[in-house]
């Protein structure tokens, strides 16, 4: 059609109200909006164009928990039935007595002894209502209370880029650093280090990708970054063979996206519904 | 767990940011950021920013001090800066911020106050200086200080007009008279180890803190102590002996 | 620079500006990193910070809103920040009536539905004040709401018309407010929907002029809204990005 026009290209960066697109032929996605023949921007974002599909990334913004996200939590309080935790976002969640362990905890039990005040842990969110409220377990692969370590505070929207296609970014910085580097979809991450200028390296190196996650030709800023860091060679890890090309991964895609080594769920996902 | 790691890091002789010990994050002093205030600065501790400006107010002095002036240093901990203030009535650590830089402006005798008496009994000058956060990256006291002497330094008379009223419109270029320039700053003990300019995980994961003003001859004229674990005289000895230190450095600023 | 308009009879504008003209504009982005979303809005001598912290839970819980987040403004001005004598912290009525207006300013463009039971704080410090501080207050908070990744339809640029015998101002500094013959104006602007969301007038204006103004007033809002779009893009395009160097 003649009357379409795109205002944008990939990778630029939008604002609300800003119009992205003339016609009826495109199709705006989550983060935007159509009135009569315009697409507008509906948040401060990254575009991304998939044919007549215009996509909006989410660059800033508080976390707001997703069913089937992984996430680093803390234990804020202790229940009867479980405990509550803090998952950075305006919601808390619940650990049910069900879902904390493997073993079987007696009703008579002193939780603490499980999980106390004050702890970390890696959980997996299972259920969130319409008012939000949520539930978490600790079963699961990879999940664990955290024992060691110092956290760092990321942009929720920036964890696909710090985790990689496949997992291969955080890969190549657990390799480079030697830490272990255990990333919450919430913007928290557990870095352990055998010594602190090794979590300093890994935290610097978090933080960098942080800043840089919306300019292309990250990956490889990131190797020559990690080496003059740590003064080693460093490698790109190898992507699964008929991976995209595209470097940056939409959030949408992140149900697509395990941590190396584990299988993907099937079905079960609910988003929340798309304005 | 993060005081745990934070003390890790402290016994290995690394800050939290991978600085030395001893060293503060970059200091930056920028004179006269607002125009309308008589005297003003911001202050930048790293990404601590905090800004302070002076008003100055005709008014009568107190009874007891007649031919003196009057100083009044206030604190705000707004909630533009952290997710930890609230609005409302100040905290007792904005109460504490405020007093302790105010000793350390009033006992160092940083302004004359007889200087700024017009008429005996009758008209003195007081002075406000109001230190405001807007963000708190850590080490809140020894920004707000900074800035609080800096913005007195920037400070200027309003003009008097005959008939005994101020005009803040005009500005005199009289300097408010300044003969000492105090400089605080704030030791923490973690474990064993002696830091300066902690990071807001440092705070936490504190012993017990000192903070102490300098003045210009290298007097102590003001000190609190904070924290749990009290302090043994060497330890206070060697908290003092690191902050004089630094307060050199920090006057370089000014 | 354009040949001036042959200027009218005294009283003409004190800082030699064009009646039209806007005193200089300035915004940055991004300048409390503990916030989740803050701006700097700069017009004159009259300077806003505004921060964003939110949606996050809110307190006292009969506030809460289970169909929706709600959004709380606090307007507050540096006690040293203006002309004449201090100001006493905590506000006081004209703070209130402000906080409150700007919640009705920003609130068209927001949608908080995705987040029950929680508030979006904005949080408005001045530390220089040179009238038509509501105004640097709404831009500035609308720029702190953007980057706080909040869905927004739109911007909303705000200024403070005025008026003086049947000629339109654009901008009243410190100066034209306290004069009594000039009446002030506010107004807020949301170009996609091309209304206003704030309204007030103090003075006396017939109607033709005000319909006038409030055309003017959207002329010189979009100079804003510019100033605003580019404040945000910039926070991604700093220079340094590409040469930091490596910290040992």
């Amino acid at each position: 059609m003649s009357n379409e026009v795109l205002h944008v290209k990939e990778r630029d960066i939008v604002v609300p109200g800003e119009v992205i697109a003339e016609g009826m032929g495109f199709l705006p996605s989550r983060g935007l909006y159509r009135e009569g023949a315009k697409i507008h921007a509906g948040r401060l974002g990254m575009i991304a164009i998939e044919g007549k599909v215009i996509k909006l990334i989410p660059l800033s913004g508080v976390y707001l928990p997703k069913l089937n996200d992984k996430i680093v939590g803390r234990v804020i309080d202790v229940l009867m039935t479980g405990w509550r935790i803090e998952t950075r976002s305006p919601y808390s969640a619940v650990l049910g007595l069900k879902d904390a362990t493997a073993e079987f905890v007696p009703r008579s039990a002193d939780l603490t002894q499980y999980y106390a005040i004050g702890d970390y842990v890696l959980c997996k969110i299972i259920a969130v209502t319409s008012q939000k409220l949520i539930d978490v377990t600790m079963k699961g692969p990879g999940l664990r209370k955290i024992k060691a370590g110092r956290l760092v505070e990321v942009n929720p929207h920036k964890v696909p880029r710090i985790i990689g296609k496949e997992g291969s970014m955080v890969l190549m910085l657990k390799n480079a650093t030697g830490c272990n580097i255990s990333v919450g979809q919430n913007g928290w991450i557990w870095v352990e280090g055998p010594a602190p200028e090794d979590e300093l390296k890994a935290v610097q190196a978090i933080k960098k990708v942080e800043e840089e996650a919306h300019l292309p030709g990250l990956t490889e800023r990131m190797k020559a970054y990690l080496e003059e860091l740590t003064g080693k060679p460093v490698e790109i890890p190898t992507v699964t063979p008929g991976a995209s090309a595209e470097e940056h991964e939409p959030p949408e895609q992140r149900e697509e996206h395990r941590e190396h080594g584990q299988h993907p769920r099937h079905g079960g996902r609910r988003f929340p519904p798309r304005r | 767990m993060t005081k745990e790691n934070v003390l890790k890091y402290i016994t290995k002789g690394m800050r939290y940011d991978g600085r030395k010990m001893t060293d503060y994050r970059p200091v930056t002093v920028t004179y006269g950021v607002s125009h309308a205030a008589e005297g003003s600065a911001r202050v930048k501790i790293g990404e601590t920013e905090v800004i302070a400006g002076v008003k100055l107010a005709m008014e009568t002095p107190y009874p007891d001090t007649p031919a003196q002036g009057n100083l009044m240093v206030n604190a705000e901990l707004t909630p533009l800066s952290s997710p930890q203030f609230e609005s409302g009535p100040p905290s007792v650590q904005g109460v504490e911020l405020a007093r302790v830089i105010d000793r350390a402006i009033r006992e160092s005798k940083a302004i004359d106050l007889t200087k700024l008496c017009i008429k005996e009994g009758e008209k003195v000058w007081s002075v406000a200086v109001d230190i405001v956060t807007v963000n708190d990256a850590g080490n809140l006291m020894d920004a707000g200080a900074l800035a609080a002497i800096a913005a007195l330094k920037n400070a200027v008379y309003p003009t008097l007009k005959d008939d005994g009223s101020v005009d803040y419109n005009k500005k005199t270029d009289k300097k408010v008279p300044l003969q000492q320039t105090p400089i605080e700053v704030t030791v923490i003990k973690i474990g064993d180890q002696l830091i300066v300019d902690p990071l807001p995980e440092e705070e936490e994961a504190l012993d017990s803190r000192l903070t102490i003003a300098f003045n210009d001859k290298d007097m102590l004229c003001a000190m609190q102590k904070g924290g749990e674990t009290p302090l043994s005289v060497e330890e206070i000895s060697a908290m003092v002996d690191l902050a004089m230190e630094k307060s050199k450095e920090l006057r370089k600023k000014l | 620079m354009a040949a001036k308009a042959v200027k009218q009879e005294y009283p003409k504008r004190q800082d030699g500006r064009d009646w039209e003209e806007m005193r200089p504009i300035e915004g940055k982005v991004g300048i409390i990193p503990r916030a989740d979303g803050s701006a700097m809005f700069r017009i004159g001598h009259t300077v806003a910070y505004a921060a964003v912290y939110g949606p996050r839970d809110l307190f006292p819980k009969f506030m809460q809103n289970p169909e929706t987040g709600i959004l709380r403004c606090r307007y507050n001005m540096m006690p040293f920040s203006g002309h004449g004598e201090r100001v006493r912290p905590g506000g006081g009525r004209r703070s209130q009536e402000i906080s409150m207006l700007m919640n009705k300013a920003l609130l068209p463009v927001l949608d908080l539905k995705e987040s029950p039971n929680t508030v979006v704080d904005v949080f408005i410090e001045l530390p220089e004040t040179d009238a038509g501080t509501r105004c640097a207050a709404i831009t500035a908070a609308s720029m702190a709401l953007a980057d706080a990744g909040l869905a927004m339809k739109d911007m909303v640029a705000s200024l403070s018309m005025g008026h003086y015998n049947g000629k339109i101002m654009a901008d009243i500094d410190g100066y034209e407010d306290c004069d009594v013959g000039i009446s002030d104006i506010p107004v807020a602007y949301i170009p996609s929907l091309d209304k206003f969301s704030l309204l007030q007038l103090d003075g006396e204006v017939p109607k033709e002029d005000l319909i006038k103004l409030l055309n003017l007033a959207k002329k010189k809002a979009m100079e804003i809204y510019k100033v605003q779009q580019q404040a945000l893009k910039a926070k991604f395009f700093a220079e340094d990005h590409q040469h930091k160097k490596v910290k040992q």
